[in-house]
């Protein structure tokens, strides 16, 4: 694992995510910033994909059941070389190609449509449980929000994924602590996240979201088949690199005005020169 | 007379699945928890290895069935109309309908012919619902015929497909040699009076009440409206123009079924009086099938009662 390239790369994707949700006056950044760096691991490290040929049969599938954080997906895509950067800048705008949440029918790359919570990771399951149908040895990963967890449909989808023992399957929690209405804890605590999982059969691994080390060293775990799905539960800071949206739940779904923006790129740019530094 | 064959739509449901199986090894079942009710415990029999139980939680059934279908098989997904159609509503329009993925949706146990189990498992709003999400087929068969020839249709169609079926033995309508055509209605009498559309148990009603019809000098047209959603509007059109009054006649309420799909194609192209025989904006109730089709008027007696108060 090359760290430095991730690093730089996670850097160019947190750009992308905030030029695209400022270009489009709404969307979801603060999410989209928390996973950003797993998200660039996954496309750029971990995962079997091939821009060029996007539908490849025996490509690992990805599956966003936080689809709210799409402009995180879709500047991962653009600079793997799915499309086009400039597609970024039109996102959510009439006629554009990104939609405000992940569109399967109309965006190379993206596996699967999502956005309605709770629905994504049963999606990811079917699509697991088809490779374990037809012996095929691709991976499936899934990203959910800790908040989604709250819906009743992801343990249904949890459940199912221990039963029919998907080992092919890797879900990301995506530990920020914060919803739009305030902090998980306080809305509706959905902890212990890990000792939920792991009541329903899965075998469980932590990282810090932000570490590429603590992300490799628990992806790498998930090598590990034993008959039981793998949920990584990464401790992450929603708004992560952009000072004033960091752990700021108000920054939920909210676009940066002009000004904001122009903070945003200076506070991600000082980072880029730190990591040039090293 | 000959003695008419009764078979409910889910046999015809369980049978027809076990010849696609044998066909295509990309079909794939998944129940939940109603396998011996809706009939996929017939193919779970044959082709266990092919079969998913996901226990009583419908709304990860279909979502497992969008990721499945997302990745190349041919899912059938089934339970009871209330759950597929009604609980998992929102998990078919946004998994399934938005992306237009391959899921076939096959739901029992639709409407009042449920019978005593009650209001909480007659699903008098499936049609409704599925009927409304951009790109959804809906198909009603009418008896055993259609409904193998349905789920046939269905398999070999690329898309997302939701059939009603019915726990009740129904009248075997149609021959053998009947030859379904998706999206095409059949036009099972000619007649030119009055025209009576029905789908689902109420075709061979229909037909029952046309005999009574022809009796009194009454020349009625039946059409059967297997496919609800793409609906033959052609059909329509024709018995509007053609016989200037319709009865639909559905086990379904009359808010977005049948009735409503008729009437926007007449309102449209070609406006004529149109009267429903239908669940009237109510719950259904306890009691024998039989029966409560009686007491919910969808029977022949109400077809001829609405044909004869409605044409000139």
């Amino acid at each position: 694992m090359d760290k430095k390239f991730l690093q730089e790369k996670a850097l160019e994707v947190r750009k992308d995510i905030v030029t695209a949700v400022h270009s489009a006056k709404s969307g979801h950044p603060g999410g989209s910033l928390s996973v950003a760096d797993t998200l660039t691991y996954l496309y750029f490290y971990k995962m079997n994909v091939d821009p060029k040929n996007p539908k490849m049969d025996n490509r690992d599938r990805f599956v966003l059941s936080k689809g709210h954080t799409a402009p995180a997906l879709y500047s991962v895509l653009a600079e793997k070389g799915f499309f086009d950067k400039s597609e970024l800048v039109k996102l959510r705008k009439v006629g554009a190609m990104l939609q405000g949440h992940p569109d399967m029918k109309g965006i190379p790359g993206v596996d699967m449509s999502t956005g309605s919570l709770g629905q994504g990771v049963s999606t990811a399951v079917g699509m697991a449980l088809s490779a374990k149908i037809s012996n095929d040895d691709y991976t499936v990963y899934t990203v959910l929000g800790d908040g989604e967890i709250q819906e009743g449909q992801v343990w249904e989808a949890v459940m199912s994924a221990a039963h029919y023992k998907l080992d092919n399957l890797v879900a990301v929690v995506d530990n920020n602590n914060l919803q739009i209405d305030g902090k998980v804890s306080d809305v509706m605590s959905v902890y212990p996240i890990d000792e939920k999982f792991a009541s329903f059969g899965w075998n469980v691994a932590t990282c810090d979201g932000h570490d590429f080390d603590s992300i490799h060293t628990a992806f790498e775990k998930t090598n590990e088949k034993n008959g039981k799905p793998w949920v990584i539960i990464q401790t992450s800071v929603k708004g992560k690199g952009v000072s004033f949206m960091e752990n700021q739940s108000s920054w939920h779904g909210t676009a940066p005005n002009d000004e904001q923006y122009a903070q945003a790129m200076a506070d991600l740019d000082a980072i880029a020169k730190e990591l040039e530094g090293k | 007379m000959s003695e008419v064959k009764l078979i409910a739509t889910r046999e015809s449901y369980g049978n027809a699945l076990v010849e696609l199986g044998k066909q295509n090894p990309d079909i794939v079942v998944l129940d939940a928890d109603l396998a011996g009710a809706t009939k996929t415990g017939v193919f779970k029999k044959q082709f266990p290895e092919r079969f998913f139980d996901f226990g009583i939680a419908e709304a990860n059934m279909m979502g497992v069935a969008a990721g499945l279908a997302a990745t190349g098989k041919i899912p059938f997904a089934s339970s009871f109309a209330m759950f597929a159609a009604g609980r998992a509503f929102e998990q078919i329009r946004n998994s399934i309908g938005y992306p237009h993925l391959n899921v076939k949706i096959c739901a029992t146990h639709a409407g009042i012919s449920v019978g005593e189990d009650g209001a909480t498992h007659q699903c008098n709003e499936d049609i409704a619902l599925m009927r409304s999400i951009p790109g959804m087929v809906v198909i009603n068969p009418c008896d055993d015929v259609e409904a193998r020839q349905a789920v046939q249709a269905a398999a070999e169609y690329v898309g997302p497909v939701y059939i009603r079926l019915g726990r009740l033995a129904v009248p075997v309508v149609n021959e053998e040699n009947y030859k379904f055509e998706l999206g095409k209605g059949a036009t099972l009498r000619e007649g030119k009076d009055v025209t009576i559309i029905a789908t689902g148990l109420m075709v061979a009603r229909a037909m029952e009440a046309a005999n009574i019809l022809a009796a009194d000098g009454i020349d009625a047209r039946v059409i059967n409206i297997h496919t609800i959603k793409p609906i033959d509007k052609d059909i329509i059109i024709k018995a509007s123009k053609e016989t200037g009054c319709i009865i639909t006649c559905e086990e379904h309420s009359v808010i977005g079924g049948l009735y409503s799909a008729v009437s926007e194609v007449v309102c449209q192209e070609a406006p004529c009086k149109v009267v429903p025989v239908a669940v009237m904006d109510t719950f259904g109730k306890s009691g024998p099938a039989k029966e409560l089709l009686d007491v919910f008027g969808l029977n022949a007696t109400s077809i001829v009662e609405k044909v004869k108060a409605n044409i000139k």
